[in-house]
């Protein structure tokens, strides 16, 4: 199908699949059965310019927005679902930086975002706080010189091996949500620490950690954007990132639907190869279909996101359930068509449907991001432009 | 530091045709890539740059098309691409390429260190480094797989040799041909590949260089290849016969009679 990409937007694709298909493949199946964070690839993707990709070309980048971000994501999670995701983070990272973010704060900590010699995260989730996302707990208190935080950020992709966390904390706790403010947290910060790194279920090359903040104190400066806006930042955030989990999702469902053509076109039994049998061609046909429609919405809602649309909500939350839910579906059927082979660790499937899951759970479940599609269905009454 | 690296666009496989007529290889529907031995001497270039500033200026002797091998090294770190092409220079043997590119390097003038790879994947004879080395009067080091140290003027290096590795000191200028132990060759990055699609190839005919047209080309190959052919294989499987005992004790002749034991 052709998206009518730009010729820098394909050059930016056809690298990344390079990069995914030298540099990722031959070491995915370590990397995940070690669960070890993939420092090597993070800089080769630095070298090779990819962390540029969505930065502002005045601060190092290469001026790419929510697409370019996509197309890096897609091709790396249809080799390693881990490793894009361990990418997308960093560019989750810096986002409300980007938006909220002096020039002075840009000029600070862009560049080495940019270059790949610095990785991003984001810290919002705490353990009374995931779908409740505004019950978080973690406080950053106004004191002389700064902030100082206090708390406990659970699930933070990348934390431990990034150097700039965006950490929304309270900096009102008498106001709840309208109190949360989004601070920038360096690594090596006195009384920033990390807790535990977690064992998953999938996507095991990628770090995830606790970040334990105690008296830590934060530059005044480090505070994006005007205090109690958090929530705000934050949700105006994940409506700017799902189109890249949904990204990470289409690039899963066509590593499996790829894994599954090649191998239904070697298997024999009953004297043919199995991808002759109807059945077979069927499930196929259908992993195809679901794919290539999840990868025209997520491209569409990554162009609208570009567009500087004023309300993108309704759209990347679309991209990211119907994708997602297509990556799971596809992955599953994948290893059904390999049938044992598919659920051994000696073939790639297995390790795609596990790495599929999280893709229905993180930024916004499933469940939750319906609620705001409806939601936003009853405001419009169901009718379209 | 100047530093140049040489290189040259060979066909993508090893499955090459012969034409019988102009025992020449069919270059009809393959893809021309850089010679890969090349792409670990552009990346040690790059490498050096990295390390003790200056620049890389590739030199490619070929046809027009070399272009697109040369924007890829652009893509790769080069800072200068240069481009050696003309008619004359056509049908070079080993001798005659290292002649083109010796003149290429006298009008550089400056260079502290020419870096090729140890052979081509189409030619294979890893003699055009030691010649022009020889032609240019400066110190050679074939088979590199490690840069030690550069310091003003000295260079160390370790070498690879069948019985294990020699640490060689020499002077600056100089020639080195490197193996693939030395280094694993980065992929290109984005800027560099926006940066290829725009860049200006310099291009260098005969007039450009101060040699005489019988030095170079074909005119100027002392060898010249009369015939081009793929070897007969020839298949020559026996199954003995009789019983274990039998066929042991005829292998057994058959061995000394070929005076193998």
């Amino acid at each position: 199908m052709d998206y009518f990409l730009t010729d820098e937007q394909k050059t930016i694709k056809s690298l990344a699949r390079q990069i995914a298909e030298e540099r990722v493949l031959p070491v995915r199946a370590e990397l995940d059965e070690k669960e070890e964070f993939p420092w090597d690839i993070m800089r080769e993707l630095g070298s090779s310019d990819m962390f540029r990709v969505f930065i502002p070309e005045e601060y190092e980048g290469l001026g790419g927005g929510c697409l370019e971000l996509c197309l890096v994501v897609e091709e790396l999670s249809r080799v390693c679902s881990g490793v894009a995701v361990s990418y997308a983070a960093s560019a989750l990272g810096c986002m409300t930086l980007m938006e909220y973010g002096t020039d002075e704060q840009k000029r600070i900590f862009l560049p080495g975002i940019a270059s790949g010699e610095k990785i991003g995260a984001f810290a919002v989730t705490e353990s009374t706080a995931g779908s409740d996302i505004s019950n978080i707990k973690t406080t950053a208190e106004k004191v002389e010189g700064g902030y100082l935080l206090n708390g406990t950020k659970q699930f933070i992709t990348n934390g431990g091996e990034a150097a700039i966390y965006t950490v929304i904390a309270l900096t009102d706790k008498t106001r709840g949500a309208r109190g949360a403010s989004a601070i920038i947290v360096e690594k090596d910060t006195p009384g920033f620490i990390f807790g535990k790194k977690e064992k998953k279920m999938g996507i095991r090359s990628s770090a995830t950690r606790e970040l334990v903040f105690k008296n830590c104190l934060v530059p005044e400066e480090n505070l994006l954007g005007k205090p109690g806006l958090g929530f705000i930042q934050a949700l105006r955030l994940f409506d700017k990132s799902r189109p890249g989990i949904g990204a990470q999702a289409v690039g899963l469902a066509q590593g499996a639907l790829e894994a599954a053509v090649d191998y239904a076109e070697q298997r024999v039994q009953f004297d043919q190869h199995i991808i002759n049998i109807q059945a077979v061609q069927h499930m196929l046909a259908d992993m195809a279909i679901q794919t290539e429609a999840a990868r025209a919405l997520v491209y569409a809602a990554a162009r609208h996101v570009d567009s500087g649309a004023k309300s993108v909500t309704e759209e990347s939350s679309m991209s990211k359930v119907f994708a997602s839910d297509t990556a799971m579906k596809v992955a599953t059927d994948a290893v059904q068509i390999c049938g044992g082979s598919g659920y051994m660790r000696d073939y790639p499937v297995e390790k795609m449907m596990r790495d599929a899951k999280i893709l229905q759970i993180y930024e916004g479940t499933n469940q939750v991001l319906r609620n705001t599609i409806a939601l936003n269905l009853r405001k419009r009454k169901g009718r379209t432009a | 530091m100047n530093i140049v690296v040489c290189m040259k666009q060979v066909p993508g496989t090893t499955q090459v045709k012969i034409n019988p007529e102009t025992n020449s290889l069919v270059r009809e529907g393959i893809e021309n890539i850089i010679n890969p031995f090349d792409t670990y001497a552009l990346e040690e270039g790059v490498r050096l740059r990295e390390k003790y500033g200056g620049k890389v200026t590739v030199v490619c002797m070929g046809p027009p098309q070399a272009e697109s091998a040369l924007r890829e090294a652009i893509s790769l770190g080069a800072d200068d691409v240069i481009l050696l092409s003309d008619r004359a220079f056509a049908v070079a043997d080993t001798w005659a390429t290292a002649r083109t590119l010796s003149a290429a390097m006298k009008k550089l003038a400056s260079y502290d260190i020419i870096i090729c790879g140890r052979q081509t994947i189409d030619g294979d004879t890893g003699q055009v480094g030691p010649e022009l080395a020889e032609m240019l009067e400066v110190p050679f080091v074939a088979y590199v797989s490690n840069i030690e140290e550069i310091k003003e003027s000295y260079l160390r290096v370790r070498r690879m040799v069948e019985e294990g590795h020699e640490i060689i000191e020499t002077s600056l200028p100089t020639v080195i041909t490197v193996a693939k132990e030395i280094n694993v060759p980065r992929l290109p990055s984005l800027r560099g590949i926006m940066k290829s699609k725009n860049a200006a190839i310099t291009t260098w005919t005969i007039a450009d260089l101060n040699v005489s047209p019988d030095m170079v080309g074909l005119a100027g190959s002392s060898t010249q290849v009369i015939k081009i052919f793929f070897p007969q294989r020839v298949h020559r499987a026996e199954i003995l016969e009789g019983d274990l005992d039998t066929q042991v004790d005829t292998l057994i002749d058959r061995l000394k009679g070929a005076n193998l034991c």
